[in-house]
């Protein structure tokens, strides 16, 4: 199965140019994106970035203001909801609340004959392990059957691609994690191409091949979960995966390696990455090293440890440096972590910070 | 404090409520007679036991006799529960179709529309019954413009018919029919109909799959709030009805201001209650059991 | 299916206006004949103006409009207090009945059984006997609109101002009476309109002093068509739609439904 797809014209779905107005407001703009067969795609973004809408675009609930959408090589811009071969869970999930459990995952099932959508339907159930619970009606379930039941229902008609919109947002913390794994493990079996919105970054990570950040609108970045949170496009994309130090500077020139050397407020220091005149390192609080001394490691940034936290396996420490920023550390916690006001020296690996353009 | 909240409607209530509805009952039992008040036997509260024994042996069902056996009566309960029916099922035809226009309407817009639905509600309920009489009279608007349009040779006689009768209770009780439809369905979950498209639905099949069974509550409101005081109607049927078209609120405000026959008038009040508290039970149990898959 | 729409609200608004609109453009129409356009004239309102005892009937239905009104305000508000507050009481469910009696039992019933009372105490049938008639069908009313209201309040704002060391009284005139106040402007104003068009019960409860508006109006109609009372309606009319559209717009642009 394809689980690394190479992202390539020739998709299952393709969105070519799309936008969305409201009036004045613009949801979504000129955003171009393709699906492979069998890929698992998250929409990532905080809410108004448009991602719930170009959901709603390629369910066929909206009309594109501009731009095409086609599937397996059909145009269905202006198909209406029911004539697209794709299918939503929704947020909310939306089932019917005078049906069945049953009567809800049969409702796409019309004009097949009672004793195969019977058998369908009791073959989703068994899917979503909701056996025996057919007769039941969904205001009689938990929060964690209903969401199985509009994922059965969801799956029912088998889809080319299936959208689900915030689909573990209404469940807690401990059931949504147990349930990012079965839904990943369901999309590997089933070979169909999932779509997911989520404005929670770890749960993108978790599920997706590959992660399409939103941002007023446009689709800023897309890649695979390494990439974003590694080479991330903008400070809001690096901010949005995790938490980053953002420290300004301006190129000075490039080694033969391709680090760029740069000229910052702490003095010269180096990145990777492409960008010239002035930018920004993306250092994660992970890649920093902490000494009580100068270790002889380059750079040797000297400052000083104004708050600490202890978070079990690590610790978070702030540290004040030179020209008065405040720097992030994430250290393994142990015995000889130091402890508020304590001098200390951080240097990071300069191939582990990303340099990125100033202007994002 | 809290406790003596109810006390003062509760009196209020039991005057002008219920006492007045158990003298109708009481006096439905007695005999007419030409005297004031116009009826017999009058309880005499100061003789006691014994006065309310006397008024006991006194009772008779003489008026319900005569409303089963008078084939009037007979009629006039059978044509005001059959026309307030047919009146009732065309609202919930045209009605529905409205009320879902509304639902569907802009947001900004709905509060407007509803005001416009409301508007004609609030202006004399006898002047637009009234205003239907220089429409559908022979010489009126609406036979004059199909004469012009060569649609008929002869001018129509609605006016004075049960199908006069019939466009005057849906054309008055129209708002009592959308406006719990609509209030019912701007609460309906949007992404209800959605998800039936999304699972193949055309508009038709979401129609009568989603949303009208999930608008069940709206509609049966909206037909109890017309039904029930269509059955006791009065204004149209005098305004627009013919002498042939004989309704219980009718009948009861001749027997009362012509017949000067008030134990009879009591006998058909409580007719027509017994004919409203039926559908009122049996929409109250729909609702019980409408509520039952939430316990 | 937006085009359907249209069309729906369109004939549905059109059937509902239709009527009030010809007898608008009717009471301007010189000719005395209905089907007849004769020109333009405001001859009617001079005849309308003129008409003595209309004008009497007309102050009597606005006294009894404000009066029980008022009444009907006060009682209902403290039922639907009851029914929201009042917690479980013996005869709750008849006490619930009675409140919801008058707004669905027909009119004929209402009036003649208020009338028996009436008669059976030995009151005169007058004024008096017209308020509490009318206090007793908006009563229901009103209970329902500012009962709605109630359920919908947020109980933690009394909550607040009572650990704020408002006591019971307090509490109810600074934090609820302010909430509720436009469900019961809006009760206030129903239990008036349902006052002054109120034909059938009034011709039950009301004596030979006390014609009220719609009893003129009604002994004029059954005469047939006249224009003197399509210029009537038309000032009935445009005073009522003229509070409606108002009211709307004030409510809308508060932001309360």
């Amino acid at each position: 199965m394809a689980s690394t797809p190479v992202p390539g014209p020739a998709g299952l779905l393709t969105c070519a140019g799309l936008g969305k107005r409201f009036g004045t407001h613009v949801a979504v703009a000129d955003l171009d994106l393709t699906l492979q067969p069998g890929e698992f795609v998250c929409l990532l973004g905080p809410s108004g970035c448009g991602k719930s809408t170009l959901l709603r675009l390629i369910a066929g609930f909206e009309t594109p203001s501009a731009g095409t959408i086609h599937l397996g090589g059909a145009d269905i811009t202006m198909d209406p909801p029911h004539r697209r071969p794709v299918n939503m869970m929704f947020q909310s999930y939306a089932l019917f609340p005078h049906m069945s459990v049953a009567a809800n995952i049969a409702y796409g099932l019309s004009g097949l004959g009672r004793a195969v959508r019977q058998a369908r339907v009791d073959e989703l159930l068994r899917l979503v392990r909701l056996d025996g619970f057919g007769p039941r009606r969904p205001d009689t379930l938990s929060g964690g059957q209903r969401q199985r039941v509009a994922l059965a229902r969801a799956l029912a008609r088998s889809p080319q691609v299936l959208l689900l919109d915030e689909p573990l947002g209404a469940l807690d913390r401990a059931l949504r994690e147990e349930t990012q794994g079965e839904l990943r493990a369901l999309q590997r079996r089933l070979g169909t191409s999932f779509i997911v919105v989520t404005h929670d970054p770890a749960e993108a990570l978790a599920l997706a091949d590959r992660i399409g950040v939103m941002e007023a609108g446009r689709l800023v970045q897309i890649g695979d979960g390494a990439s974003l949170y590694e080479r991330p496009a903008s400070r809001f994309v690096a901010g949005l995966l995790g938490d980053v130090n953002l420290i300004p500077g301006r190129v000075l020139g490039r080694e033969p390696g391709g680090l760029a050397g740069l000229d910052t407020a702490l003095g010269p220091l180096r990145a990777l990455g492409a960008a010239d005149g002035e930018g920004v390192i993306a250092l994660r609080p992970e890649r920093i090293a902490l000494a009580r001394a100068p270790s002889g490691d380059e750079p040797a940034l000297p400052g000083q440890v104004v708050e600490t936290t202890y978070l079990g396996d690590r610790i978070r420490l702030h540290v004040r440096m030179a020209d008065g920023s405040v720097w992030r550390v994430s250290a393994p916690a142990d015995a000889e972590s130091p402890g508020v006001g304590e001098s200390v020296h951080l240097s990071y690996p300069p191939e582990r910070a990303w340099l990125m353009p100033a202007a994002t | 404090m809290r406790r003596l909240l109810p006390v003062l409607p509760a009196l209020w209530l039991a005057a002008f409520v219920l006492m007045p509805v158990i003298l109708t009952l009481k006096i439905s039992l007695s005999t007419p007679a030409t005297a004031q008040p116009p009826y017999l036997p009058v309880l005499d509260w100061s003789a006691g036991i014994e006065g309310w024994d006397s008024f006991l042996e006194a009772l008779d069902f003489t008026n319900f006799e005569t409303l089963a056996s008078d084939a009037l009566y007979r009629d006039a309960a059978l044509s005001s529960v059959t026309l307030a029916a047919i009146a009732t099922a065309i609202l919930a035809l045209i009605g529905t179709p409205i009320a879902l226009a509304m639902a569907r309407a802009r947001e900004r817009w709905q509060p407007l529309l509803v005001a416009l639905l409301i508007v004609p509600f609030w202006t004399s309920f006898l002047i637009r019954i009234y205003a239907w009489i220089a429409i559908l009279k022979p010489e009126g608007l609406l036979s004059a413009g199909l004469m012009k349009l060569g649609l008929i040779a002869q001018p129509l006689e609605i006016l004075n018919t049960q199908g006069a009768v019939l466009i005057g209770l849906t054309y008055a009780y129209l708002p009592f029919m959308v406006l719990p439809l609509y209030a019912v369905l701007t609460k309906l979950d949007p992404r209800l109909p959605e998800a039936a498209a999304d699972l193949g639905a055309g508009p038709a099949r979401v129609f009568w799959s989603v949303t009208l069974p999930l608008a069940r509550p709206g509609l049966a409101a909206g037909a109890l709030l017309c039904f029930v005081p269509m059955v006791g109607e009065f204004i149209i049927p005098d305004l627009l009805g013919g002498s042939d078209t004989l309704m219980l609120g009718r009948v009861l405000w001749s027997e009362f201001f012509s017949n000067r026959d008030w134990p009879l008038a009591s006998a058909v009040a409580i007719l027509v209650l017994v004919l409203v508290v039926g559908p009122l039970i049996l929409f109250r149990d729909g609702e019980a059991t409408a509520k039952e898959p939430s316990r | 299916m937006r085009a359907l729409d249209r069309i729906a609200l369109i004939l549905g608004l059109g059937f509902l206006y239709a009527p009030i609109l010809i007898l608008v453009i009717y009471s301007f129409n010189a000719s005395a004949l209905v089907t007849v356009w004769g020109g333009f004239s405001t001859r009617w309102y001079g005849v309308l103006v003129a008409d003595v005892p209309l004008r009497e009937a007309a102050g009597v239905s606005l006294i009894v409009a404000l009066a029980s009104s008022a009444l009907a305000t006060m009682f209902g508000t403290l039922a639907a207090l009851a029914l929201d507050r009042g917690g479980r009481f013996a005869g709750r469910r008849l006490f619930t009945g009675l409140i919801y009696a008058p707004l669905v039992m027909p009119e004929v019933i209402t009036g003649l059984s208020l009338l028996l009372l009436f008669v059976g105490f030995g009151l005169d049938r007058g004024l008096l006997t017209l308020v509490v008639a009318h206090a007793t069908l908006g009563l229901g009313f009103v209970a329902v609109i500012v009962g709605a209201r109630l359920r919908g309040l947020d109980r933690s704002l009394e909550e607040a101002a009572a650990d704020l060391g408002a006591n019971p009284a307090r509490v109810f005139a600074t934090v609820t009476l302010p909430l509720i106040a436009p469900s019961l402007a809006a009760a206030f104003l129903l239990a008036f309109t349902l006052s002054l068009d109120d034909l059938v019960i009034a011709s039950f409860v009301s004596g030979p002093g006390a014609t009220t508006l719609p009893m003129r109006l009604y002994s004029q109609v059954r005469l047939g068509v006249n224009p003197e009372i399509n210029a009537a309606s038309t000032l009935l009319v445009g005073t009522v739609t003229a509070i409606v559209l108002t009211a709307s717009w004030l409510t809308g642009r508060r932001g309360v439904a």
